[in-house]
């Protein structure tokens, strides 16, 4: 029994790998990233467009349950926006002193709140299909961000004429197997950036994707500030170390 | 007993009653090493040092990390974000679990280049495999800890391995799993033998080295020492060579950790573990791969499990296998191209790990095996009893006062 548990959960994953590999490549477009590199940082301006795109577009369906209202530092916001920001949602909270739960304004040490109490709520709301948690999405798909950059611009509609979608299915290059529960999300003009940058679809993927790079990664400009002193520190000292070895060896040659 | 600590009156009275300090000065300061060991002998040392600093790291974790099914994905993140260098110290841990498996894969083909587990070293050898293996089952079972999809998977695919044990195949997996499939009292007896396994590897480690200093490190050459003009103290001529090597290894692992610090995961590993969803491809992580297309490579299951693991034990025999009284490749002018071959057989192997098992991988694969196994069994045996080896120099002072250098 469990034998042919194993051999048919090897099998599957081999049959749909093997699937996966006969159609044809997903169309991946490569972006340079202002994280990218040794150096790379994160575009603040980006950033914060990005979450105006993920507040007023995504978070109707995706919930960002790993990020906090206070994380919004690492976007360049002040204290007073973030308890703003915090402050337009309700939360639940308690039991209070009565033991009844009861609703607040939300506080930055609170996690962004999800659209949906649960999986089932999120499904019956999404045509069963279940809108991913956001917060590592970068992290959590191969390709990372051009993956998503690529997924958010690579919706076709009408689809190519050889494909048949299924009910509710959306065409889309850049998903694997090309049929993606997902609407295409954004539309010229969905936003109205709040520093006047023209919203098309493009500048919000790329804007978009910033914000969800920043939110998989919030150490990544920390990480590589410390790595490049790090690896500065252990070139000067091997290299000491290296002299010191010869001198020493120097006895015996 | 010249060294100046030993002249203090504490010391002294305190070494007598419990030798440490004698025991230092002999194996490691004064403990007389092969002057002519090349920058491959690094690779020991730099083993126990990944081992020391996964260890560190790995106690620190386990302070922040909870093994629950509902709560183990968001400790780590937790780890990640909130903790202080949280990001750090997971990344060093992660991915020096991959370092760790780089030197020591380094440090075994270094041996079979040099021959290094030939007479009167067997047990050495021994005890290097033991902790080869016992770093496996630390490894797979710390990957399942994050509790994300490949965690899940791969536990699941590997424990479902002991269900080819003929008759009591079943109920061995329902006793690993502590229950009817992977599931929290896994996670919890696995992050149990993910703590003690180190420390069990540390006492192989001992052994080893215990091993290790009766006769000595081989050397490039694999003659033995002919008498004290062969021999150097360990310190300070291998202390700084060792410290210049750790040096070079540290940039390159840290490197990895602050620049690529998932190059060597798998993305899906960042979803939490759903029993319900199948990855597309349940792949190991890179230092099982050649293991895993060994695995898939033969038809039947238990056949499959038992050449697995027959790839490994069978390192236990290699010193009766290799029939050849001659050490190093140095002086073995056929050995050192199979040598290669072997290597390029394992890397054939890894590659095809990462691969569906399907049309020409499929083929490769069994090649591969089926090569890795006459490498063994007939090339090694075979070829020590007919290979012409170069003359052997007198001794080790000989051709490196002759060439200038080591």
């Amino acid at each position: 029994m469990r034998a042919g548990l194993m051999i048919s959960t090897l099998a599957l994953g081999l049959g749909l790998a093997s699937a996966a590999a006969a159609m044809e490549q997903p169309a991946m477009k490569h972006i340079d990233w202002s994280f990218n590199g040794v150096f790379g940082t994160f575009d603040r301006a980006a950033q914060q467009r990005g979450y105006q795109v993920y507040s007023q577009v995504c978070t109707a369906c995706h919930s960002m349950s790993l990020l906090y209202y206070r994380d919004l530092s690492g976007i360049g916001l002040g204290d007073g926006a973030i308890k703003e920001i915090a402050a337009g949602v309700e939360v639940t909270d308690g039991p209070n002193a009565e033991g009844e739960m009861y609703q607040r304004p939300g506080r930055p040490s609170d996690h962004f709140k999800a659209p949906f109490p649960n999986e089932n709520a999120s499904r019956a709301a999404n045509n069963g299909a279940y809108p991913p948690d956001l917060s590592l999405i970068i992290k959590a798909r191969d390709g990372g961000a051009d993956y998503v950059y690529s997924l958010l611009t690579g919706f076709t509609d009408p689809p190519p004429a050889d494909v048949k979608l299924m009910p509710g299915m959306n065409y889309n290059a850049a998903f694997p197997g090309h049929q993606i529960a997902m609407a295409p999300p954004l539309a010229d003009g969905s936003v109205e950036f709040a520093d006047g940058t023209p919203s098309t679809v493009d500048q919000m993927a790329r804007d978009v994707t910033t914000f969800l790079a920043w939110a998989s990664e919030p150490e990544l400009e920390v990480r590589k500030r410390l790595g490049i002193k790090v690896i500065l520190f252990l070139i000067v000292m091997t290299g000491m170390l290296y002299a010191v070895k010869r001198k020493v060896w120097s006895r015996i040659h | 007993m010249n060294a100046p600590a030993l002249n203090n009156r504490f010391i002294k009275w305190f070494d007598d009653r419990l030798p440490v300090f004698t025991f230092m000065q002999h194996e490691l300061r004064e403990y007389p090493t092969p002057k002519n060991l090349n920058y491959w002998w690094n690779f020991g040392s730099l083993a126990g040092i990944c081992l020391v600093i996964l260890i560190a790291t790995g106690v620190v974790l386990a302070m922040q990390y909870t093994p629950h099914v509902d709560l183990a994905f968001n400790s780590v993140e937790r780890i990640m974000r909130d903790v202080n260098y949280g990001w750090l110290l997971r990344y060093a841990h992660m991915n020096g679990g991959s370092m760790f498996f780089a030197v020591v894969y380094i440090h075994v083909f270094r041996g079979l280049y040099y021959g290094s587990y030939k007479s009167p070293r067997e047990v050495l050898w021994w005890l290097g495999i033991i902790i080869l293996l016992l770093m496996m089952a630390t490894a797979f079972m710390g990957y399942v800890l994050p509790w994300g999809q490949m965690s899940f998977w791969a536990a699941t695919v590997i424990t479902n391995l002991f269900s080819a044990i003929p008759l009591v195949g079943d109920p061995v997996v329902t006793w690993l799993w502590g229950g009817y499939s992977v599931d929290n009292p896994t996670l919890n007896r696995f992050y149990s033998f993910h703590y003690l396994l180190p420390f069990v590897i540390i006492g192989a480690v001992v052994l080893h080295l215990v091993a290790l200093h009766r006769h000595g490190s081989s050397n490039p050459l694999g003659i033995e020492r002919k008498g004290p003009q062969d021999s150097i103290p360990f310190h300070p001529y291998y202390t700084v060579k060792d410290l210049y090597g750790l040096g070079v290894f540290m940039i390159v692992y840290m490197a990895i950790v602050f620049f690529a610090p998932n190059l060597l995961g798998e993305s899906i590993n960042y979803v939490p573990a759903n029993p319900l969803v199948t990855p597309p491809h349940i792949v190991p992580e890179w230092y099982f791969l050649p293991y895993y297309a060994i695995l898939r490579s033969i038809p039947d299951k238990l056949l499959g499990v038992i050449a697995m693991f027959a790839s490994i034990l069978i390192l236990f025999v290699l010193p009766w296998l290799d029939t050849s009284r001659v050490r190093s490749a140095r002086f073995r002018p056929i050995y050192k191209w199979l040598f290669w071959l072997f290597l390029i057989d394992c890397a054939v192997l890894g590659w095809v790990g990462a691969n569906p098992p399907a049309g020409a991988f499929l083929v490769y694969g069994r090649l591969a095996t089926a090569y890795y196994f006459l490498h063994f069994l007939i090339i090694m045996p075979v070829l020590g009893k007919i290979e012409r080896t170069r003359p052997l120099p007198d001794s080790i002072s000989a051709p490196v006062l002759g060439r200038g250098n080591a």
